[in-house]
């Protein structure tokens, strides 16, 4: 049983957070009610801003059209790939440079210089190469974050503490225990960082693959409605387009915590 | 019986700008179930000594002559144990490391931890232990693998000066009742002279041996006990003269 004390401090932690709570979502109402507002009014050009009721209904009418979920899928379903082929290959060629200094100290240089290149610049080969079709998104978005990837977790694993591996040394361990025992447990947390970091990556390279090769996706849906001018459509790819990446981003959170216990 | 024999054992380390001589000249016999201290200046290669004898590190010459069926146990600086692992698992980690995980051997880790008092504390975390209770469990990780020769390096320093002598009690308990032949770095001179059979003096980098003294106290006993024999004082005076902390 806990003190009363110990009662009031959590009472108070717990009315704190639903401050916070409700505070997040009155802004969300704030901002939608005074773009509506505005919509109303014709303080804003409706044309070029589209308006909350707009971007309801065009939601509704892709329903109809049974199109919604088709492009969500195609981009949830293209991230996800990108996701995981960029993540587990990320880790995997990490550890390898982790294994092998050499080979590590070797292609430094290049992976700095593919670090800091600009990936669009990539698209045209890419597609030439894989074709206008969802090859070259995912490749595409593999671009933009196996490196990073790789150079992050390479470096994490770098950190680990010396002294640790050198008391694995001292029971003989051979390289793969130390990694299972020790790198790669270690470094849970820098390596959901990486998760964290990856999704907001891909979702990049998806998009901008989209952006190039489009035939379905929520890329294509903003591409299509810029180009015949349907701002109510852009609108909609943009908000459906946060809301998937926030969601995504708690389930790795939710993953996160599932793990930790 | 001597089971261990160092000869002129030599170490440098050698980086981009520089060659370090950490360790210039050390030689030195452990027979079996001794307890050999080894004091020295901060730096002056101790920790050196130690991971060359346990095979961790190469010297730059030098013999040494090991008897290949002993097993060593090498407790290091600090007590490394893993934060993400309960303290019954970091127990275990020698043994898994090994492949032993025998019924034997968990029952002989579990017997550890009872009689040292952390069997309330198997499913903890190392972060909700004090430092004391941390550093018996890294010595239980040590024993887990039974080693023959226990190599420690600055085993207490974590400590406050209370548990540092109650800690060092029981290791010191454990490791004659264990029958285990012991090195131990120290910076604490009492220590080593309340622990050890023989105190070896180490000169500043580049080391070689000052002196050895061979520790012969009246009713030799625990530590605790031996900080009040009457050659105390001499050999504290002796080892404070040859390490000559005015620098
Ligand atoms: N890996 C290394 N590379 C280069 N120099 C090293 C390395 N390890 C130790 N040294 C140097 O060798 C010398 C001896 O180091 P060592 O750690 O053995 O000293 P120590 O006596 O254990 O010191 P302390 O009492 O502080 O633990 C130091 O001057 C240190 O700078
Ligand atoms: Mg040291």
């Amino acid at each position: 049983m806990y003190s009363k004390e110990h009662k009031e401090y959590l009472k108070k932690i717990k009315i704190n957070k639903f401050l916070i709570r409700l505070s997040q979502l009155l802004i969300v109402f704030l901002i939608i009610f005074i773009w509506q507002f505005a919509a109303d009014k014709n303080l804003i050009n409706t044309f070029i801003s589209s308006s909350p009721k707009a971007i309801i209904n065009t939601i509704i009418n892709l329903y109809k059209d049974e199109t919604l979920f088709h492009h969500i899928w195609i981009t949830f379903y293209e991230v996800i790939i990108s996701f995981l082929i960029a993540t587990i290959g990320g880790i995997i060629i990490a550890s390898i440079l982790w294994r092998y200094k050499f080979i590590s100290k070797v292609i430094d240089p290049y992976l700095t210089m593919l670090n800091s290149l600009p990936k669009v610049s990539l698209g045209p080969i890419i597609i030439i190469i894989a074709g206008a079709s969802t090859k070259s998104i995912i490749i595409m978005a593999l671009f933009i974050s196996i490196i990073i990837t790789i150079i992050n977790v390479t470096q994490a694993f770098e950190t680990t503490d010396k002294n640790k591996i050198r008391l694995l040394q001292s029971f003989k361990a051979k390289p793969y225990q130390i990694f299972f025992k020790l790198i790669l447990p270690s470094n849970y947390n820098n390596l959901i960082n990486v998760c964290k970091v990856n999704i907001g990556l891909v979702f990049i390279g998806v998009i901008m693959g989209e952006f190039l090769v489009s035939k379905a996706g929520i890329g294509y849906l903003i591409m299509y409605g810029s180009q015949v001018f349907n701002l109510n459509l852009v609108m909609t790819g943009v908000i459906l387009l946060a809301i998937m990446a926030s969601l995504m981003y708690y389930l790795i959170i939710f993953i996160e915590k599932k793990f930790q216990k | 019986m001597n089971i261990l024999k160092v000869q002129n054992l030599r170490k440098a380390y050698h980086t981009k700008t520089n060659e370090i001589l950490a360790v210039k000249d050390f030689s030195f016999n452990l027979k079996q179930g001794e307890f050999v201290a080894i004091v020295g200046p901060s730096g002056c290669g101790k920790s050196t000594i130690l991971s060359i004898l346990c095979g961790l590190d190469k010297a730059s010459s030098g013999k040494i002559e090991i008897d290949k069926n002993l097993k060593f146990g090498y407790m290091l600086q600090g007590d490394n144990l893993f934060e993400w692992r309960t303290i019954y698992k970091n127990c275990l980690i020698g043994l898994e490391l090994e492949n032993k995980l025998t019924k034997e051997n968990i029952n002989y880790v579990n017997k550890l931890l009872d009689t040292y008092g952390l069997k309330e504390f198997k499913k903890s975390y190392p972060s909700n232990l004090s430092g004391g209770m941390r550093q018996r469990v890294s010595l239980i990780r040590t024993l887990a693998t039974k080693p023959d020769i226990l190599f420690l390096d600055e085993p207490f320093s974590a400590l406050d000066y209370q548990t540092r002598l109650a800690v060092s009690d029981d290791v010191y308990q454990i490791i004659k009742k264990e029958k285990k032949s012991a090195i131990m770095i120290t910076h604490d001179i009492s220590e080593a002279i309340s622990m050890a059979d023989k105190v070896i003096v180490l000169s500043k980098r580049p080391s070689t041996i000052k002196n050895i003294y061979e520790i012969k106290l009246t009713n030799k006993s625990t530590p605790i006990q031996n900080r009040k024999a009457k050659e105390f004082a001499y050999y504290y005076d002796k080892i404070w003269k040859d390490i000559d902390y005015h620098v």
